[in-house]
């Protein structure tokens, strides 16, 4: 008999970091794990988890995601581990689904990422363009996000200015956030003196590297509340792709973005997400992208980005109170550190920076270049 | 949880590289697109006659509408206007060159969709979009990408 509605129980953050060259990825999913088992009392096999979903990427890793990647740690061995390899966020999707098929009723998440191991972000995003039409040039993500920029910022008329903002304000939040990476408040003249990394990106205007794990706890609706009093329930979740070829994508119409919010919310049965959410948590790798999603989102309309940023939007709809991605998640998993910190607004677990009564919560993230791919989850208290 | 304070001491790392040779086959479309531009300096696109768009890099199919248009190749230009470009001011291993260099989106002549390609001969500062630009090959076989080297201002 399927269930209804699947809850998330629990969430683990491990403390975001620049280098942690000491500590094993699997030695930080352990302690997501042991953080996890502490908070519901969960435990493996027959009433228990019977299928972990891990999320992690090979390119970043420098191994794949094989047998004996972390396995052992996160509980896999004579049991089940499936393996999702794009965004993180999507493996909230794909739990939600095992649980409403009725094939199980309990599932772990797991993710994780050491962005440090790697000599470079930029040369491991190369090779997610394609190989004979896109890494000649040298495109990567950072510059991919570059010309989407330019394009936006064109369109929207978000400047300099407002961009120094955005990294301002993420990181006076983020100093509240004991999981961020960046907790270093800065002023706006630093970020603005920060030398230009890709026209019109700045060195501050991009998210840190940085090392984390996340775990989540999904249970269907019946058995919920054997792992927690304060389950939040899952009412939408949607994603999709934008075109293969770069330049066959319109780079400032949030083409995919819109598309899977509005399917997110035909789930949820919400109209309107601006009214209906308390809280919004918005992968933004660079600063001009928080605008830009917010606006994909449906929170203010086409182009009015930089209103929405004058207008002080972020501060109205409760947008990255952790930070965002700004402070500093891997990419791989951003989408993960999401939905951890609205489940913790949802739950009244946000410490300092807690939305009173918070009711309603959307988590976003997005891969591959300039904001090909992109996935929205919808959270109710 | 947040990160226990760890004792470092006797904590060594390893230095690997992940090099893995490997071939890639372009496609019979990508084939073709490349001798075009290495025999006859002549930069093609497939074109589907139904949605009127002509696109570069070529594909098999319509993005559109799916119409199998492998067949229906089109001289493009080799001269045509940036419509938007950054510039990349970070080296890195990846990169075909040192920064700062320009990579812009280029719509060629008679073509809708624009090619991601680097932009040379200009100096960062007087790069704009809608500057027309001409494609510069390579002079002997290069057989990828870099077959075109480089679009210059005309
Ligand atoms: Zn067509």
């Amino acid at each position: 008999m399927a269930t209804k509605r699947v809850a998330i129980c629990a969430v683990a953050q491990h403390k975001n970091e620049p280098d942690l060259w000491y500590k094993r990825f699997q030695n930080m999913l352990l302690d997501v794990l042991e953080d996890l088992q502490g908070q519901t009392g969960f435990k493996y096999g027959e009433n228990g988890v019977g299928i972990i979903v891990s999320a992690s990427d090979d390119f970043f890793d420098a191994r794949t995601i094989s047998n004996n990647g972390v396995t052992d740690v996160i509980g896999g061995q004579y049991l089940a581990e499936e393996k999702m390899a794009q965004e993180g966020l999507n493996a909230i999707g794909y739990a939600n689904a095992i649980i409403l098929s009725g094939h199980k009723d309990l599932v772990l998440i797991m993710g994780h990422c050491k962005e440090s191991q790697g000599e470079s972000r930029n040369m491991i995003t190369n090779c997610g363009f394609d190989p004979f039409y896109g890494r000649a040039t040298g495109l990567d993500y950072l510059n991919a996000a570059g010309l989407q920029a330019q394009a936006y910022m064109r369109k929207s008329g978000l400047t300099d200015d407002q961009l120094a903002e955005i990294v301002v304000r993420s990181r006076q939040w983020a100093a509240r956030n004991p999981y961020a990476n960046a907790q270093e408040v800065v002023p706006a003249g630093k970020v603005k003196a920060s030398p230009m990394l890709c026209d019109p990106i700045r060195q501050l205007h991009a998210y840190p590297v940085s090392d984390g794990a996340v775990g989540l706890l999904l249970a269907s609706e019946e058995r919920a509340r054997e792992f927690t009093d304060n389950p939040v329930w899952i009412t939408g979740f949607a994603n999709c792709m934008d075109a293969f070829f770069f330049g066959d994508r319109d780079l400032t119409s949030n083409f995919a973005l819109k598309k899977a919010t509005a399917n997110a919310c035909r789930r949820a049965g919400i109209q309107d997400l601006k009214k209906a959410a308390d809280v919004a948590e918005v992968m933004d790798c660079y600063a001009y992208q928080q605008p830009m999603w917010m606006e994909g989102l449906g929170f203010c309309g086409d182009g009015e980005g930089g209103r929405f940023i004058a207008e002080g939007g972020p501060g109205k709809y409760r947008v990255n109170l952790s930070g965002g991605t700004l402070a500093g998640n891997p990419m791989i998993i951003s989408g993960l550190y999401r939905a951890a910190e609205a489940t913790l607004q949802l739950q009244g677990g946000a410490g300092d920076r807690q939305v009173p009564d918070a009711k309603c919560a959307v988590a976003h993230s997005t891969n591959g270049p300039a904001g090909q791919f992109h996935s929205v989850l919808i959270l109710e208290a | 949880m947040t990160c226990k304070c760890e004792d470092i001491k006797d904590c060594f790392v390893i230095e690997a590289r992940m090099a893995l040779p490997n071939q890639y086959f372009v496609g019979r479309i990508g084939s073709k697109w490349i001798i075009a531009m290495r025999d006859k300096k002549k930069l093609t696109g497939l074109k589907c006659d139904k949605c009127n768009i002509t696109y570069v890099p070529p594909r098999e199919h319509c993005n559109k509408c799916g119409a199998t248009i492998a067949d229906n190749w089109v001289d493009v230009g080799t001269t045509g206007e940036i419509v938007n470009f950054t510039i990349v001011n970070y080296n890195d291993k990846h990169l075909p060159k040192k920064a700062p260099y320009i990579l812009g989106q280029i719509k060629l002549d008679g073509a809708d969709t624009p090619l991601t390609h680097i932009v040379a001969d200009v100096d960062p500062a007087d790069v704009h979009v809608g500057m027309k630009v001409k494609a510069v090959f390579a002079e002997g076989p290069v057989n990828t990408l870099m077959q075109l080297d480089h679009f210059e201002p005309v």
